[in-house]
C-alpha cells in the first residue's frame, strides 16, 4: 500500500466522515480512496471546484460536527492558507494534508521536496498557531493520521499532516492496528443560553458545540470577543489573541513527538524529517559500521518546534547536522535554538532524494577538518 | 481529392510541431494545430495546467512556435487579459517593435475542462465580463486526466472515473454536465460556439470568427481522450463525429446574441452507438443499468429538441 493510500484508511479509522478535495499531483490517491471509502460508511466525499471551495467545505462540515479532511501539494496549499486562517481564527476542528511536491509554483509535479514546512507554519497571514506532524514512514503515517485527528479535536485547531511525493507515492507494508483510540471535540455541559464559544475565562480550549444541536452561536474570521460576535475593543482584541497562541504553546509536552536515535554516545547528531530521516538512517548504518558515532534527531510534530529536547540534544554532541530536501528552512530555526554547537546544512531542492553517500562523506569530511571550520552562517553553501 | 479550402489550410506551416508527448488518439493535440491553423494571424497563447501544457513543453523542448505562456492551473484567462491589456497600452504608446506580419495581434487563452469550468471559471468569467479582445478555447475531455481521470463539472452523468468510481451501489458520476457553453453565452459576448475536430471546417471557421470579432470569444471544444475514456486511439475521430451524430455535444454558434445550429445529423444515431466505444460507461450496459441508458437518452433528446426549437424560433424571429 502507498503512503496516500494509508492517510485514507488510517482517517477513516479515526472516525474522519467528510472529505473535500480537488486533484493535485501527488496527493490524488487520497481523494480516489476516500471517493471509494467513504461512502461505504456513510461519509461524504465531494470533489470541490478548487482547493479553496475545498478548504471552506471542510470548515463546513467540521461546523456541523463532522471530523473532516482535505488533501493537496503545494500550489493548492498556498490557495487554502486564507481558509486555513479562518480555521485558526474560529478554532475549527480539521486536518489538512500536504503532499510536498518540488516548487515553487507550478515545480516539480511528479518528486518529493520538503519545501513548504515553513509555509505550513506562516503560510496564512496574521498571528496563529498551528500543529503540524510530519510521518518518515507508513506505519508512522498510520498512527499519525489518527493523531492529527485527535489532536485537532482536542485542540480546536487545523492541523497540518505533511507528507511527500516520495512517501506518498511509495509502496511498504504496514499492518493496520484492529482499532485506535480517537478523540472528539469537547462539547458544552451547559445550556444554550449559557454558551460562551470563545470564552477566555475557563479553559484554553473552549467546548466547541455543533450546528443542529440546539446552540446558537456566532462564527467569524473577525477578530471576535467570547461570544464569538465581531470585536475591535483592545482587550477583548489582545487577550482572544493570547488564548489562542497559548491553546496550543501551552501543552507542547503533549503535542510534541520526536525520535532520537543513536544519541546517546554520537559525536555528530543529524536533524532530519519526512523523507530526508530515510536517507539519514541509510547514511548512519554505513558510518557507524565505519565507527563514526553519529545518530538522529528526528521530530515527527515540526511544529510547535521542538526547542528544548533539540537544544538538549545538541549540547551533547560535537556538530548538528541538518539534512532537509529544500534550499534551508527547518535550518533557521536550529539555528535561533541551538547557539552553541557548530551546525552544517544539506540542502537539496533537485527533486531528488538526498544521496547518503553525500551525508556519509560529509561526515568524513567534518570529523577531519571540523575543528578548522567556521559555524555555519550561510544556509545555501555546500557542505563538502 | 482534398478541398481547396483544406489544401489551404495545410499550406499554412505547423504553428505546432510533431514529438510532444500527448497520448495516441488525443483529441486536445488535433485541435491546437487546427486552431492555430485556422487563421494566419500572430497569436499569442496562454495555456492552463494540463494534459496540453505538460506534454507540450517537456523541458528542453516547446510544440509551440507561438508565443506561450502556462501560468497557473486557474488563470489561463487572467494571464492573456494582462497579455492583452498591456499590449493594447504599448500599441496605443507607440512601444510595440514593429512587427513583419501587418495582421492585428490575436490573444487565445486555452484550456481542459478542468481549468475551465472548475477552477477556471472565475477568472474565465471576469476576463468575458471586462470585454478583452481574446479567445478562450476549452477542449473538454470530461475530466482531470492529467492528474489520474478525476470528475469534473464536464463530466457526463454516469461516467467512470476516479472520484466518481462505478461501484456496486454509485454507477459513476451523479450529476449532469454543467453548461459552460450557456454560462459564457449570458455574459453576453460578441461570439460563443460549440465545435468539434471531427467537423474541422465548422471548428475552424469558427476559430477564425472568433478571432475577427472585436471582444471576448468563447469556443467549447470537443476533446476524446483515450486514456480517460478506454477508448480505442483509433477510433477518436469517429467519435468526435459520433458524439455530433448522436446529439451529445451539438454544433451551434451564438453570435451577437443571436443563436444558430451550425451541423444536423442527417440521421439522429442513438446514444449507445457513442457510448459502447467507451470503457468508461461499460457499467452502463449492465443488466439492472437501463434506466440510466434511458435517462441520457431522454435527456439528449430533450435538450437537442430545446436547441431545433431555438434554432427555428430565432430564424423565424430574423425572417430567414
Amino acid at each position: 500500500m502507498s503512503g496516500n493510500e494509508v492517510i485514507a484508511h488510517a482517517a477513516i479509522a479515526a472516525g474522519c466522515r467528510f472529505f473535500a478535495g480537488y486533484p493535485i499531483t501527488p496527493s490524488s490517491e487520497v481523494a480516489h480512496v476516500m471517493a471509494e471509502e467513504l461512502p461505504k460508511v456513510n461519509g461524504c466525499f465531494i470533489q470541490m471546484e478548487d482547493e479553496i471551495a475545498s478548504m471552506g467545505a471542510v470548515i463546513g462540515a467540521s461546523l456541523a460536527g463532522a471530523k473532516a479532511m482535505t488533501a493537496t501539494s503545494g500550489p493548492g496549499f498556498s490557495l487554502k492558507q486564507e481558509n486555513l486562517g479562518f480555521a485558526c481564527m474560529a478554532e475549527v476542528p480539521c486536518v489538512v494534508v500536504n503532499v510536498m511536491r518540488g516548487g515553487p509554483s507550478t515545480g516539480l509535479p511528479t518528486l518529493p521536496s520538503q519545501g513548504d514546512v515553513m509555509q505550513a507554519r506562516w503560510g496564512t497571514h496574521g498571528d496563529h498557531p498551528i500543529i503540524a506532524l510530519y510521518p518518515a514512514d507508513l506505519t508512522e503515517m498510520y498512527q499519525q493520521t489518527v493523531r492529527a485527528f485527535n489532536l485537532a479535536e482536542q485542540y480546536r485547531t487545523p492541523v497540518i499532516l505533511l507528507s511527500d511525493e516520495l512517501i506518498g507515492h511509495m509502496s511498504e507494508r504496514v499492518e493496520f492496528p484492529d482499532s485506535v483510540e480517537t478523540l472528539k471535540r469537547h462539547k458544552p455541559d451547559i445550556p444554550p443560553d449559557e454558551y460562551l464559544p470563545y470564552d477566555v475565562s475557563g479553559a484554553l480550549v473552549p467546548p466547541m458545540a455543533n450546528f443542529f444541536e440546539g446552540y446558537r452561536y456566532h462564527v467569524t474570521g473577525l477578530t471576535h470577543d467570547e461570544t464569538g460576535f465581531p470585536s475591535e475593543n483592545a482587550n477583548i482584541a489582545e487577550a482572544q489573541l493570547r488564548r489562542l497562541m497559548l491553546k496550543i504553546s501551552a501543552s507542547e509536552e503533549d503535542i510534541l513527538e520526536w525520535e532520537e536515535d543513536g544519541l546517546e554516545d554520537a559525536d555528530i547528531a543529524i536533524f532530519a524529517y519526512g523523507a530526508g530521516a530515510r536517507s539519514v538512517r541509510s547514511a548512519m548504518l554505513r558510518l557507524r559500521e565505519q565507527g563514526v558515532r553519529v545518530g538522529m534527531f528526528r521530530p515527527v510534530t515540526i511544529w510547535p518546534f521542538p526547542d528544548e529536547a533539540l537544544r538538549a540534544a545538541a549540547a551533547r554532541v560535537r556538530v548538528l547536522f541538518v539534512v532537509e530536501m529544500n534550499m534551508g528552512q527547518m535550518v533557521r530555526e536550529i539555528e535561533r535554538v541551538v547557539r552553541d554547537t557548530p551546525i552544517v546544512g544539506i540542502h537539496r531542492a533537485s527533486g531528488q532524494p538526498i544521496d547518503p553517500d553525500e551525508i556519509v562523506s560529509t561526515a568524513h569530511h567534518w570529523l577531519e577538518h571540523g575543528d578548522t571550520l567556521q559555524p555555519h552562517t550561510e544556509v545555501f553553501q555546500m557542505s563538502v | 481529392m482534398p478541398s481547396a479550402a483544406l489544401l489551404e489550410i495545410a499550406s499554412r506551416g505547423e504553428p505546432v510541431a510533431g514529438g510532444h508527448r500527448l497520448c495516441s488518439g488525443c483529441g486536445a493535440g488535433v485541435i491546437i494545430r487546427q486552431m492555430l491553423t485556422a487563421t494566419d494571424y500572430p497569436t499569442v497563447v496562454s495555456n492552463a495546467t494540463g494534459c496540453v501544457e505538460v506534454c507540450t513543453s517537456v523541458y528542453p523542448f516547446t510544440a509551440w512556435n507561438v508565443p506561450w505562456i502556462h501560468n497557473g492551473f486557474e488563470n489561463a484567462a487572467a494571464t492573456i487579459t494582462g497579455a492583452e491589456a498591456a499590449y493594447r497600452a504599448m500599441e496605443r504608446r507607440g512601444d510595440v517593435p514593429k512587427r513583419k506580419n501587418k495582421k492585428p495581434m490575436k490573444f487565445i487563452a486555452l484550456g481542459g475542462d478542468g481549468g475551465t469550468y472548475d477552477i477556471g471559471l472565475q477568472s474565465l468569467s471576469g476576463a468575458l465580463e471586462r470585454g478583452h479582445d481574446f479567445v478562450y478555447i476549452c477542449y473538454d475531455n470530461g475530466a482531470y486526466m492529467n492528474t489520474g481521470i478525476q470528475r469534473s463539472s464536464a463530466s457526463p452523468f454516469g461516467a467512470n472515473t476516479t472520484t466518481s468510481p462505478a461501484g456496486v451501489v454509485i454507477q459513476g458520476k451523479q450529476e449532469e454536465r454543467k453548461n459552460l457553453t450557456a454560462i459564457a453565452a449570458a455574459h453576453d459576448i460578441p461570439f460563443v460556439a460549440t465545435a468539434s475536430p471531427g467537423y474541422y471546417m465548422d471548428f475552424t471557421r469558427k476559430v477564425k470568427k472568433a478571432l475577427d470579432v472585436n471582444g471576448p470569444a468563447f469556443l467549447n471544444v470537443f476533446a476524446v481522450c483515450p486514456l480517460g475514456w478506454r477508448s480505442e486511439p483509433e477510433d477518436s475521430q469517429i467519435l468526435a463525429r459520433s458524439s455530433v451524430e448522436t446529439c451529445v455535444w451539438p454544433l451551434y454558434e451564438i453570435e451577437d446574441g443571436r443563436f444558430r445550429l451550425t451541423f444536423r445529423p442527417n440521421v439522429k444515431r442513438p446514444v449507445t452507438e457513442y457510448m459502447q466505444l467507451q470503457g468508461r460507461f461499460s457499467h452502463l450496459f449492465k443488466t439492472g443499468n437501463e434506466d440510466m441508458l434511458t435517462h441520457i437518452q431522454e435527456r439528449v433528446d430533450a435538450e437537442w429538441e430545446q436547441l431545433l426549437k431555438r434554432d427555428r424560433r430565432e430564424r423565424e424571429e430574423n425572417s430567414e
